[in-house]
């Protein structure tokens, strides 16, 4: 099959995960719990963001076998990181059928200068960005799914709000420019000029663009779908909270109904205890700096 | 005419393009209060069928859906729309609408990587291009089930009455002829 044709493919799979939650596992039994809770896919790793947070040292790809256990247990994408660069643990997460890779830099990079030509690949990628300009060069390297950088693993949003309020102003920015002004923009965005034009005649990415990073409530998915998430990742706010599957239904139908307050306010009643977070003043390892 | 097209999750902008560019007037449903009489027709998006499945059911919308479709309400489900409109899944427990009799398998190309595109051969509609995500096919269609597309001897498309369901994604493609189909079986009925 042509490349452009598996692209298209790759895109096609995220537009179906719209409205929907994808959530961090790290055994099979909290795949069905996320599967159960209405999880439109799930992220196979380790250990979750706060937890890689807290251990510190270099953190790798997951154990295949434990990728393949959740893939088993659930019937929905399931997906997986591997180190922004590290183009054989790609083709391993290639090799067992992965869903979706996410070139992540929740991981530690494997290389400081280049991502993963995603291209190579039959698989689709989900990669990080802070701004357009880092967006479009994902994409530009094959990416077929944005989501924000957000700050993982603290429970924090104001890192997830802070890029897609970016992200959408630049676009909206894009938008309003004089056609003989996009070649200027592409050139300080360091992307090819024919996915500023996509931009232009769009007014958005020409992937689905999701929210990451510090979402651990009802109210922080709903604010993230009004700033112009098309979805919602959330990691550690989940299984690092007091009831996870409440807590994930909750999520759920936050994101369906993002825009009725009177919906939002019944969920988020009686939830126990959120993540402990973190605030961003606090941390020492800033990930969204990782891969630009 | 006004067309509901159900938001619960997946791909329903993209239907919403395609009704919009075929002059219907689209309303999208995510509560029970929003599925109301006066709709002329509606559409079941792709998306995932474990999650949709699930929002219907907590809303209080399968019941108040299955006896529309039963009383005539045309209907177009398109992947997991299929799903969720099948009397029975092969590989799963669940039903979910249950209206139309025909036999779904899940998944049934596998993963992400047997996600494929080919010419489809759409009866009364011609070749087609047909884009399959992690989809399903009909094993089995009862006998008033009219095939409408196979592709590699599986079934991929189906009308029955007033239900009218792909395994594949029209509303990916910029081709309105699927649509258009589905609009004159909602003028049929008006």
């Amino acid at each position: 099959m042509a490349r452009e044709d598996r692209w298209e493919l790759n895109k096609n799979l995220a537009q179906m995960l719209k409205g929907g939650v994808i959530m961090d596992v790290t055994t099979p039994e909290q795949a069905q719990i996320a599967e159960q809770a209405g999880a439109c896919a799930v992220m196979a790793l380790e250990r979750i963001p706060a937890d890689i947070r807290a251990a510190g040292g270099v953190s790798r790809m997951s154990d295949p076998k434990m990728i393949k256990g959740i893939q088993n247990a659930v019937s929905i994408p399931v997906m997986a990181k591997c180190r922004i660069g590290h183009i054989a643990e790609a083709q391993i997460l290639q090799a067992i059928e992965i869903d979706y890779i996410d070139e992540s830099e929740v991981l530690s990079p494997a290389d400081d200068v280049y991502h993963i030509d995603k291209r190579q690949f039959d698989v689709p990628f989900v990669c990080g960005a802070r701004d357009l300009g880092e967006a479009l060069r994902r994409i530009a390297e094959g990416a077929s799914m944005i989501r924000t950088k957000g700050e993982p693993g603290t429970g924090d949003v104001v890192q997830a709000v802070r890029h897609m309020r970016l992200m959408m102003s630049e676009i909206r920015k894009v938008v309003a420019m004089r056609e003989d002004e996009l070649y200027e923009e592409a050139k300080q965005l360091a992307v090819p000029y024919e996915l500023v034009r996509y931009v232009h005649e769009n007014g958005k990415l020409p992937v689905v663009n999701f929210a990451a990073g510090g979402v651990a409530t009802p109210a922080d998915a709903a604010l993230m779908m009004q700033l112009g998430a098309e979805g919602v990742f959330v990691g550690s706010g989940i299984f690092k909270s007091g009831n996870p599957a409440k807590r994930a239904r909750a999520i759920v139908q936050a994101v369906t109904n993002y825009d009725n307050p009177a919906i939002l306010a019944e969920l988020s009643e009686d939830l126990g205890e959120a993540m402990v977070g973190i605030n961003e003043q606090e941390i020492k390892l800033l990930m969204a700096e990782r891969g630009k | 005419m006004k067309a509901g097209i159900f938001a619960l999750q997946g791909a329903f902008i993209e239907h919403e393009h395609a009704m919009q560019a075929l002059g219907a007037d689209c309303v999208e449903i995510r509560r029970r209060a929003q599925f109301t009489d006066g709709l002329d027709c509606i559409i079941l998006p792709g998306g995932e069928s474990t999650v949709q499945g699930k929002l219907l059911r907590e809303e209080g919308l399968l019941e108040p859906v299955r006896a529309a479709i039963m009383g005539g309400l045309p209907v177009f489900g398109t992947c997991a729309g299929l799903i969720l409109l099948a009397r029975e899944l092969s590989n799963d427990e669940n039903v979910y609408l249950g209206t139309m009799d025909v036999c779904v398998r899940r998944n049934a190309y596998g993963r992400q990587l047997g996600s494929f595109r080919c010419d489809a051969d759409i009866k009364g509609i011609g070749s087609f291009p047909a884009v399959f995500i992690r989809a399903p096919y009909i094993e089995q269609a009862g006998a008033g089930v009219d095939v409408l597309a196979a592709v590699n001897g599986k079934i991929v498309a189906a009308r029955q009455g007033n239900m009218l369901a792909t395994a594949f994604h029209p509303e990916l493609t910029g081709d309105l002829r699927v649509h258009a189909l589905f609009c004159g079986m909602a003028r049929g009925r008006a």
